[in-house]
């Protein structure tokens, strides 16, 4: 089967072995007022040796010599939905009349569908480069442009993949709460902390979309999901590179500003390290020359980047300067489960990632030790969190934090399930997702325990202390 | 009042699936199965830019026939007819002309309305073209038997010109 074109294509003799499968065939040809004419008939296969014989529908001449075609369609009804079990194939071929009277049919080629082997997001996809060829030939026919649309709100929520922002108000809401705790707290300060570093982040997702366009990674993605694979808005024809590369220096743009401000305001050589070492990291992820996550090294960017950078850097921002191990501590379960969500998403992305030469974990891992992987690092995110409580850096309620912890195993059996499903990983990423969430969410509001509690119950042991 | 016959108009609003068939370039016919919708003079149905080779097809050659035969789609009729006719595809802008075949649309596969809120995840599927194929020469098999001869009806004009 030959997919490369976006249409399933096989030769004759593959064709016969699928139409076989259907209980009749539809019998087309052109006629001599040159319209088609179809008839329903059960022919007679042999689907082994690719033998094909039918009688000639009464009152009707099939044409012998001049091309004609027997198509196999099948769906199931589900009434109240519409349709599911879709496929179709059709053979195509020339009939040759027999003795008696009777037809055969030598078949030359075939084409067809069937969703049970091409699941429809993935059709869907490789149409991708004909649907482009359809609006250049209707922007030729109409003299304008015609291009696929969305509304703003649904494209800035694509091109920027705004939902993966929780990758950023986790560790700096958490950063922001840990500074509260131990007396630091300036709301103007937190309120630029937060929109800058979630300007850095869109400005990074859709450089990423970019540099990945202009590496060819997204392009050889026949399989995305809503959580990997590029938001896809540029080989869509939604918003084009260059638009995208002007966003994406704006976010930065932004985020570069708001960090000055932070700077000249609020200065510290730790916020100059921890602003100048995030934004090398964010520009070097997809960007050349580095291109980090081309290496191996995306992971172990996005780890630093949105673990310790992103939440002590909050922290620094309202301590003006001030460093004490919790914040540290407290971002390297976010780091590790951070990791984990690029880590996972990049598992229905690794063929294509492998064949732009995109050298993820998953591309450069086998299976066993991709899951095993995910599992080790998973436990040890919940082990730190265990230990930090333990060593009396975290506060008592953070084993809040640890709730979560039975859906690292949800994850690691959908890995094993799914490994080659795409589809079928988008719940197993899904879950992912929500691990760091709610691992995220629960530190967090475990701080804003700790903040009430000081208050409402002063001298009240929070922390543990040994000895 | 069309001139195709009741039990016909009745498979085509049964019908969930056709297998519609166009002529390529190279004289082949192709086929593709597609949702009819009857809007009272014509046969329409809706694709997406995605799938636009046959709207290609379409464009370069109107004439195509419509067949209606697989008894599960059908919704168990036992019937057969095929619809020859010209197609015209509409698709002045893809983006929303279609939607005034979604109440059709929607009553066969009622599924499209949720996709239709969940746009954002596929927005290619949802640019879309209209093909509107008026009737020329209806071929009917009342028990669905090819071994017996259609019955054959021409539009008016048709047979007018076929006189």
């Amino acid at each position: 089967m030959d997919i490369r074109a976006g249409v399933a294509t096989f030769d004759g003799a593959a064709g016969i072995r699928r139409l076989a499968g259907f209980p009749f065939a539809l019998l087309t040809w052109v006629g001599d007022d040159g319209y088609p004419i179809s008839a329903a008939i059960t022919p007679e296969i042999d689907a082994a040796s690719g033998h094909v014989r039918f009688a000639e529908p009464a009152g009707l001449s099939v044409p012998v010599g001049p091309e004609i075609s027997l198509t196999g369609s099948h769906i199931r009804p589900q009434p109240g939905i519409g349709y599911d079990e879709r496929r179709h194939v059709t053979v195509w071929g020339t009939a040759r009349r027999e003795e008696d009277g009777g037809l055969s049919f030598s078949a030359t080629a075939a084409w067809g569908w069937d969703e049970a082997t091409i699941p429809f997001p993935e059709y869907v996809e490789r149409q991708v480069g004909q649907s482009r060829r359809y609006l250049a030939r209707l922007s030729a026919e109409a003299g304008r442009a015609v291009k696929p649309r969305l509304s703003l709100g649904w494209l800035t929520l694509r091109a920027t993949r705004l939902p993966f922002l929780s990758a950023t108000l986790i560790p700096v809401g958490i950063g922001i709460a840990i500074a509260a705790v131990h007396g630091s707290f300036d709301l103007p300060a937190a309120l630029l902390t937060v929109i800058g570093a979630a300007a850095v982040h869109l400005g990074l997702n859709v450089a990423n979309d970019v540099f990945d366009a202009q590496l060819g990674a997204d392009d050889q993605n026949v399989n995305p999901t809503q959580y990997s694979g590029g938001s896809r808005v540029i080989q869509y024809g939604l918003v084009s590179l260059r638009r995208m590369a002007t966003i994406s220096v704006g976010m930065y743009a932004v985020g570069v500003g708001i960090g000055l401000v932070l700077l000249l305001t609020r200065y510290s050589p730790a916020l100059l390290t921890i602003g100048v070492l995030g934004l090398l990291l964010s520009l070097s992820y997809t960007a050349p020359p580095l291109k980090l996550v081309y290496r191996g090294l995306g992971e172990l960017t996005t780890a630093i980047g949105f673990g310790p950078l992103m939440l002590v850097g909050a922290y620094v921002v309202q301590s003006v300067g001030v460093l004490r191990p919790e914040p540290f501590v407290a971002s390297l379960p976010i780091a590790l489960l951070v990791m984990l969500i690029l880590y996972v998403n990049e598992v229905p992305d690794r063929q294509a990632d492998a064949r732009a030469g995109k050298r993820t974990l998953p591309v450069r891992m086998a299976m066993p030790h991709i899951v095993n992987g995910y599992f080790l690092a998973a436990l040890a995110a919940f082990a730190v969190i265990a230990l930090g409580v333990l060593a009396g850096v975290l506060p008592i309620p953070s084993l809040l934090a640890l709730l979560p912890l039975p859906l690292v195993w949800r994850v690691r059996e959908g890995l094993v399930r799914y490994f080659d499903q795409p589809y079928g990983l988008m719940s197993v990423m899904a879950v992912n997702i929500r691990v760091h969430l709610y691992v995220g969410a629960l530190l967090f509001v475990c701080y804003l325990l700790v903040l009430a509690l000081a208050a409402v119950v002063p001298g009240l042991p929070l922390y543990i202390r040994w000895g | 009042m069309s001139w195709i016959p009741a039990p016909v108009i009745e498979l085509i609003n049964a019908a969930l699936v056709t297998e519609l068939t166009a002529v390529r370039g190279d004289g082949r016919p192709i086929t593709y199965p597609l949702i009819p919708m009857w809007d009272g003079e014509r046969i329409v149905m809706t694709s997406s830019i995605l799938f636009s080779r046959k709207l290609e097809h379409c464009k370069d050659n109107p004439r195509v026939s419509l067949s209606f035969s697989d008894p599960v789609a059908l919704l168990g009729r036992p019937d057969r007819a095929t619809i020859q006719g010209d197609a015209a595809v509409v698709d002045g802008d893809p983006h929303i002309d279609w939607e005034r075949v979604l109440p059709l649309w929607s009553a066969k596969e009622p599924v499209i309305l949720q996709f239709l809120k969940a746009r954002v995840a596929f927005p290619l599927f949802f640019e879309r073209s209209v093909i509107e194929v008026t009737p020329r020469r209806v071929l009917y098999w009342p028990d669905g038997d090819a071994s017996s001869p259609p019955r054959i009806v021409l539009a008016p004009a048709t047979a007018g010109e076929a006189a």
